[in-house]
């Protein structure tokens, strides 16, 4: 499986993103720059952290109309598995493919530490390999996280099973309805803001974010069975 | 010329934490008439004279300036005189 991680100017957690593909689950991967627009060589696209752009304006909103997201979009149609880290979950958000919007924190503070997730749906192609409601502990480390849609979006996230991943035991930043992670309606756009890729090996302290990657190839494995 | 001033706030009903941050140092300052801060952003843009001028602005402010999921924005558009 080949996976793809979209380099924008100011991205800062695509080696770590890279590094989680080649070195933890032993796959193909490659750092794509935001000026690529045909992606179509890949069976998946990763979209990782830091500050494209310089955050300026809005987290996101300028990398939304990075050639590159053309592709992205075009991947996303396809039913290709689509990730979006933190920054990455901005820009998902900012394109459109991801319902809401992010605010700066509640408190106004950057955070960078570890937090426990409640594992809501399991049954996605990233989610697969963990049990039913597992509790997690992946890092945090952003400063806008703090979710936000109307009741509307809300309601419809809940009823379709899209939110993914919730903060458990406390809320870090305020988002609406504890939300840490959502999916689209067709289950292949995962946005989070919780850093899955730092959490890959022991040596990095956590080890919970492997099978996040886990599922995804397991996943396009066994769709992949009659024709690879 | 024309001049663009474009005003970007959270939509009323998004809780705003700079917002709030910031009427708790005029509380603490003893401004107890404030009653409510909002903070938004505030862009000029120097553009040449076209056609559906308005248009365009709108359309730059719907697509990239704000976020309508949780921005409000609105716009003054003035003519500028070169000196």
């Amino acid at each position: 499986m080949k996976y793809a991680v979209i380099v924008f100017p100011g991205s800062n957690c695509d080696v770590d993103m890279y590094h989680a593909i080649k070195d933890a689950l032993g796959e193909e991967v490659e750092y794509v720059s935001h000026t690529e627009k045909d992606l179509s060589e890949y069976d998946a696209i990763l979209l990782p952290g830091g500050f494209s752009y310089g955050d300026y304006l809005r987290s996101g909103a300028i990398a939304r109309f990075a050639n590159a997201m053309s592709g992205v979009m075009k991947a996303a149609e396809e039913g290709k598995p689509v990730l979006g880290v933190c920054n990455g979950f901005q820009v998902l958000l900012e394109s459109g493919l991801l319902p809401g919007a992010m605010k700066r924190n509640r408190d106004l503070k950057f955070i960078c530490r570890p937090v426990n997730l409640k594992v809501e749906n399991h049954e996605t192609m990233f989610t697969s390999e963990y049990e039913k409601g597992e509790v997690i502990t992946i890092p945090i480390a952003h400063g806008e996280g703090n979710y936000e849609c109307n009741d509307k979006t809300l309601k419809e996230l809940e009823e379709n099973n899209q939110i993914v991943f919730r903060y458990h035991g406390e809320n870090p930043n305020g988002s609406r309805g504890d939300v840490a992670g959502i999916i689209n309606e067709r289950g292949n756009v995962l946005g989070m803001m919780p850093h899955p890729e730092r959490a890959v090996d022991e040596i990095l302290g956590h080890t919970d974010g492997l099978k996040l990657f886990q599922s995804i190839l397991k996943n396009w494995r066994e769709s992949h069975v009659c024709t690879s | 010329m024309y001049k663009v001033k474009v005003y970007v706030t959270l939509k009323a009903g998004v809780l705003d934490p700079q917002g709030k941050a910031v009427k708790g140092a005029l509380h603490s300052m003893d401004y107890k008439e404030v009653q409510d801060v909002t903070i938004g952003k505030y862009m000029e843009l120097m553009m040449e004279k076209t056609e559906n001028m308005e248009e365009k602005v709108e359309e730059m402010c719907h697509r990239l300036l704000a976020n309508p999921v949780i921005e409000d924005y609105r716009y003054e558009i003035e003519e500028v005189v070169p000196q």
